[in-house]
């Protein structure tokens, strides 16, 4: 945090100078090493481990905080009796060992009642659901049916003991995570897992939170999302949820992607996180939301919020006759994401791209297969501030250097459009703490650079002209399209107020919402993102607030506006207890006020304001007033913080430790070795290296440095930023160089199944060779800004890296590998081909390349 | 000028006798060195910005004159970043004024071997075309079991994490409306 996130970090020292312990779990020791209080050298990829260890280690103790895991999880709930755990085989019931997949059918609880699940993998098992629940429910003719979704009530044992109730399941799950196990799994001492163990668990509970912050270390596996879930877990036994130093928080990496994930430029979702159709399920609107679409809790309402997207898109031509054009939004049918959508490039499935403020050339794992994809487009259009490698690949990548490819036989036609910078347009970027802050336009951009809010509106104009009159049934989704933004200035731009005051959304007066409660699915509303309803309230441009920090009081509610309804912290009805007072003084945060009859607090609450902690829903009750006063996980159809997830993921109900695909030792907590439900794409220009290999005996891992960012756009272009870290590099421990021969300051050559790159030697004690049951395992390091352009130049790391992802997120596992390391330069030109292909040879891997 | 403002003006003698002692400051200070001042004091305007690197949101302060920026600093009534700013985005000077920076457009043909200029509003048309072609050879109306898909695979996107949350529901609702589901950014990497 101290490297990547740096002013972000000085919360971390002020909470340090208030007491508070600061443990560090990484690889590397780092400039958060270096003032934490403990820093914890670590395995990469076995974080399922570690934190399944110290879920055993709650567990086992029974130093959960038991009022809070009573009132707000479902851990007193019966698991249904068709569920097997994954036990020492490491594979859940439901396995299919043919197609890699899981059917959930045996994970529900007990009762039967399916409950569509928040987030995550809402219409995967569509197919098979619909087939269990035909047994149980007579109208299935649509979707899942009614039935499917009735709020599920099943069996608890609020003592716990039930030896099938949540509880006892997740305790015989990690059973086996011991101390001893898991320190070994990761490569830490028993005394230094214990350590951590003590501190969390000492800092967790009425009186003291403990809160986790993670990166793409996190997310870059092929079990990423079971990562997030293990920490959750952990963090709601803990009672660390919805309190104030709790949580789980997720640095972001860049500016505005926690916007882009809110609002998509995403193949799977809708802006406001609804799933978008799928095209065998979902004929009409009715069945999309039958299926997709919990009864209860806050997502009993996406009939309003996705009536209010279409009519604000689709304006007038959206009608209660016409499902409100439900039928224009285009239908998924399987996985679009973005190595897919590389792979259909290789294959010339897919013809053109926009490559908007993004460098996958460098940014992206498997720089060739990036390139490849890039070398078989018709078009590409390129928009970006600086002369990026995915624009000028075709002229000097990595294979043009080699002869895999010839510039003469490229036949990519490239747009290389300028782009206006932060400073030149009005927008908002949405931080890492879902902030939406306001930026105002300082200066006009130069030249022909324009914003995307520019280029987006007036190609959408012109494509629009060209289809004018066209009675093709295809183009009114475009034609019917509300597309009349106001513009401005000498270049027509248009008013970013305007967009952001379409995505709030308006009333059937055409006034501002102020809350997605007052949205209706009946057409009267509209509104771009749910969650976003309340930034343009009275008509203000909330996320422009700029009250100083220092005129605030600690939560600082009045600078900017954060989704959603401007709550700093979600779920905050879990920060008192089921009677609604504050667990402790100390941690007072939101609480109910009964002389008022409303929630109050210091943020705001999370929460009906006016339900009442007592409160509790009749029979047959609908969306929010189905979850009882205690029910604070309001998006979830139970309310409850789900300790076992019986739905939405791909890969288990429990996380589970697998190796990484390219792991080098052996998987010591169970048979399975990696996750069986992984996703690959198996072609030449994609080989893996094998599992415990001799011939790619070490692990690598790539990271960002404090003076660089991702691909290196907006960093290795510029004077200060080369100047401070001005080459590419690989740190190795004082062991390995000796093991290898590689000198301080010299070069180095790592080689992958992929590709082989140079970088130059720093000799550090910072990296630890770690042991793994008889097993040294070296790690190296490597940071992946560098590329072939700018004042800054070098080897790009990501080229070492193969794609292999996780089955949830289609996430590629970039943050654990592994290579060879020699001393010296790599080859050049045609000879660094056979040099690949010799190390491929030696391991028994296939032939790879560019085919 | 008299022997006694002569005296009085001589470094040494000012760092002997002055608040100086150690002549680091006011005591060697030329009058040209006392005419300089920060790029920031003259600035016609500053514009309230946020940092376009990382996700903390640290905000900033934009000096602009004559219609330059001359200097960023952080913005010290922001409470997410209280006027700091990382080596980044004390660099984002450097970023908006970058002497290497494209600001004008640049076409390559298939197959050619270099850059070629080209007008935008020529582009923007060429890529139009360019996008309706795709979109109809890519489109599919139904699955080979007769689902309805609506849909083009024939191109496609990727970027936003970049980007205002009001140009990512632009790209959204154009690409949406014109069939095209592959729409992709940073936040799946």
């Amino acid at each position: 945090m101290a490297e990547a996130h740096p002013v972000g970090f000085q919360w971390v020292m002020e909470a340090k100078r208030r007491g508070a312990t600061v443990i560090h779990v990484d690889p590397r020791f780092t400039r958060t090493s270096a003032v934490a209080d403990l820093h914890v050298p670590f395995r990469a990829g076995a974080d399922i481990a570690f934190l399944g260890g110290l879920i055993h280690y709650v567990l086992d103790n029974e130093l959960d905080f038991r009022e809070y895991v009573t009132t707000f999880t479902n851990a007193a709930e019966i698991v249904g009796e068709d569920f097997a755990d994954a036990d020492a085989t490491g594979i859940f019931s439901g396995y299919d060992p043919e197609t890699g997949r899981y059917d959930p059918i045996s994970w529900q609880m007990e009762g039967g009642g399916y409950e569509a699940p928040a987030a995550g993998m809402r219409d995967h098992w569509e197919p098979e659901l619909r087939e269990h629940h035909a047994a149980h429910a007579s109208d299935t003719a649509g979707g899942a049916g009614e039935q499917a979704h009735a709020p599920a009530d099943p069996p608890r044992d609020d003592t716990l003991q039930h030896p099938r109730c949540v509880y006892q399941v997740l305790k015989r799950h990690y059973a086996r995570y011991t101390p001893e196990a898991v320190a070994s799994v990761c490569g830490m001492s028993t005394e230094q897992f214990l350590e951590v163990a003590r501190a969390i668990t000492r800092n967790s509970g009425r009186d003291r939170t403990t809160a986790w912050v993670y990166s793409v270390g996190w997310t870059h596996h092929t079990v990423g999302a079971q990562y997030i879930r293990a920490a959750a877990i952990l963090q709601t036994l803990l009672g660390n949820m919805g309190r104030p130093g709790g949580g789980i928080l997720a640095l972001r990496g860049h500016a505005s992607i926690q916007g882009s994930t809110d609002i998509p430029t995403l193949y799977d979702l809708l802006p406001g996180y609804i799933p978008m159709p799928n095209a065998h399920l979902h004929e009409d609107l009715r069945s999309f939301l039958d299926a997709d679409a919990a009864k209860t809790g806050f997502w009993g309402h996406m009939d309003a919020y996705l009536v209010s997207l279409l009519k604000a898109w689709w304006g007038d031509a959206a009608t209660p006759e016409n499902d409100f054009a439900f039928g224009y939004l285009p239908r998924l049918t399987g996985n679009h994401g973005t190595y897919g959508i590389v792979r259909d490039q290789i294959d010339k499935k897919t013809f053109g791209y926009f490559l908007v403020g993004e460098n996958p050339a460098i940014g992206h794992a498997n720089g060739k297969m990036q390139r490849l994809g890039l070398a078989n487009l018709e078009w590409l259009v390129v928009r970006d501030m600086q002369m990026i490698e995915s624009a000028s690949f075709w002229k000097d990548g990595p294979e043009i250097e080699t002869g895999e490819l010839r510039t003469e036989d490229i036949g990519t036609e490239v747009f290389f459009l300028p782009c206006a910078n932060h400073t030149e347009k009005s927008g908002t970027f949405t931080n890492t703490q879902r902030l939406l802050q306001w930026r105002r336009e300082a200066v006009h951009p130069p030249g022909d650079a324009r914003s995307e809010l520019h280029f987006y509106f007036h190609l959408g104009k012109r494509i629009r002209e060209k289809l004018a009159g066209s009675t093709d049934e295809r183009d009114r989704p475009l034609l019917d399209l509300t597309w009349d933004y106001p513009t401005f200035g000498v270049h027509a731009e248009p008013d970013p107020e305007s967009v952001l005051a379409e995505i709030n959304g308006f009333d059937a007066d055409g006034d501002h919402l102020s809350s997605y409660t007052q949205m209706k699915a009946d057409g009267s509303t509209s509104a771009g993102c749910w969650i976003y309803t309340g930034v343009f309230k009275d008509g203000v441009n909330q996320a422009d607030r700029r009250t100083p920090g220092s005129e605030q009081d600690w939560v600082a509610a009045e600078w900017g506006w954060a989704w959603p309804a401007n709550r700093r912290t979600l779920y905050n009805r879990a920060s008192a207890d089921a009677d609604g007072r504050p667990w402790s003084e100390r941690k007072a945060y939101v609480w109910w006020d009964a002389e008022q009859g409303s929630w109050t607090g210091h943020d705001v609450p999370d929460f009906e304001a006016t339900k009442p902690p007592s409160y509790r829903p009749p029979e047959g009750a609908h969306a929010e007033d189905a979850l009882s006063g205690t029910d604070a996980f309001i998006m979830q159809a139970d309310g409850k913080a789900w300790l076992y997830a019986p739905t939405g993921l791909a890969d288990g109900p429990m996380p589970t430790h697998y190796e990484p695909v390219e792991s080098p030792v052996a998987n010591l907590l169970h048979d399975q070795q990696d996750n069986p439900a992984r996703e690959d794409i198996d072609r030449a220009w994609n080989r893996l290296n094998p599992a415990m290999s001799e011939t790619y005996p070490y692990v690598f891992l790539t990271y960002r440095l404090t003076e660089h960012h991702t691909a290196g756009g907006m960093s290795r272009f510029l004077g200060y930023l080369s100047e401070l870290q001005p080459e590419f590099f690989c740190e190795v421990s004082p062991a390995l160089a000796r093991e290898r021969g590689l000198e301080h300051l010299g070069w180095a050559t790592l080689i992958s199944a992929r590709t082989a790159i140079e970088a130059r030697v720093v000799v550090t004690e910072r990296m630890k060779p770690l042991r793994i049951g008889d097993h040294v395992v070296h790690q190296i390091g490597l940071p992946y800004h560098w590329g072939s352009n700018g004042l800054s130049q070098g080897d790009p790391a990501n080229d070492l890296l193969g794609v292999v992802m996780d089955p949830n997120v289609h996430i590629q596992e970039s943050k654990v590998a592994t290579c060879d390391i020699q001393p010296g330069r790599r080859p050049r030109g045609p000879a660094l081909l056979e040099f690949v292909e010799s190390y491929r040879r030696k391991a028994g891997v296939e032939p790879g390349g560019i085919t | 000028m008299g022997a006694r403002t002569w005296l009085g003006e001589w470094p040494i003698f000012r760092q002997a006798t002055g608040p100086d002692p150690l002549g680091r400051g006011a005591a060697v200070q030329s009058p040209r060195t006392q005419a300089l001042g920060p790029r920031t004091a003259d600035a016609d305007e500053v514009v309230k910005s946020v940092c376009p690197y990382c996700a903390v949101g640290c905000g900033q302060n934009i000096y602009v004159r004559d219609g330059r920026v001359t200097q960023i600093e952080g913005d010290p009534d922001s409470p997410v970043s209280r006027g700091r700013l990382c080596p980044k985005g004390s660099a984002s000077t450097s970023l908006v004024t970058s002497p290497t920076r494209v600001t004008t457009v640049r076409y390559r043909r298939p197959y050619a071997t270099e850059w070629e200029d080209l007008d935008l509003d020529t582009a923007v048309d060429m890529i139009a075309d360019r996008v309706i072609d795709a979109r109809r050879r890519g489109w599919q109306d139904t699955d080979d079991d007769g689902r309805v898909l609506r849909r083009t695979l024939g191109f496609s996107s990727l970027g936003g994490a970049t980007l205002d949350n009001e140009e990512n529901y632009l790209i959204k609702k154009l690409f949406m409306a014109l069939g095209a589901i592959q729409v992709e950014n940073q936040a799946r990497i």
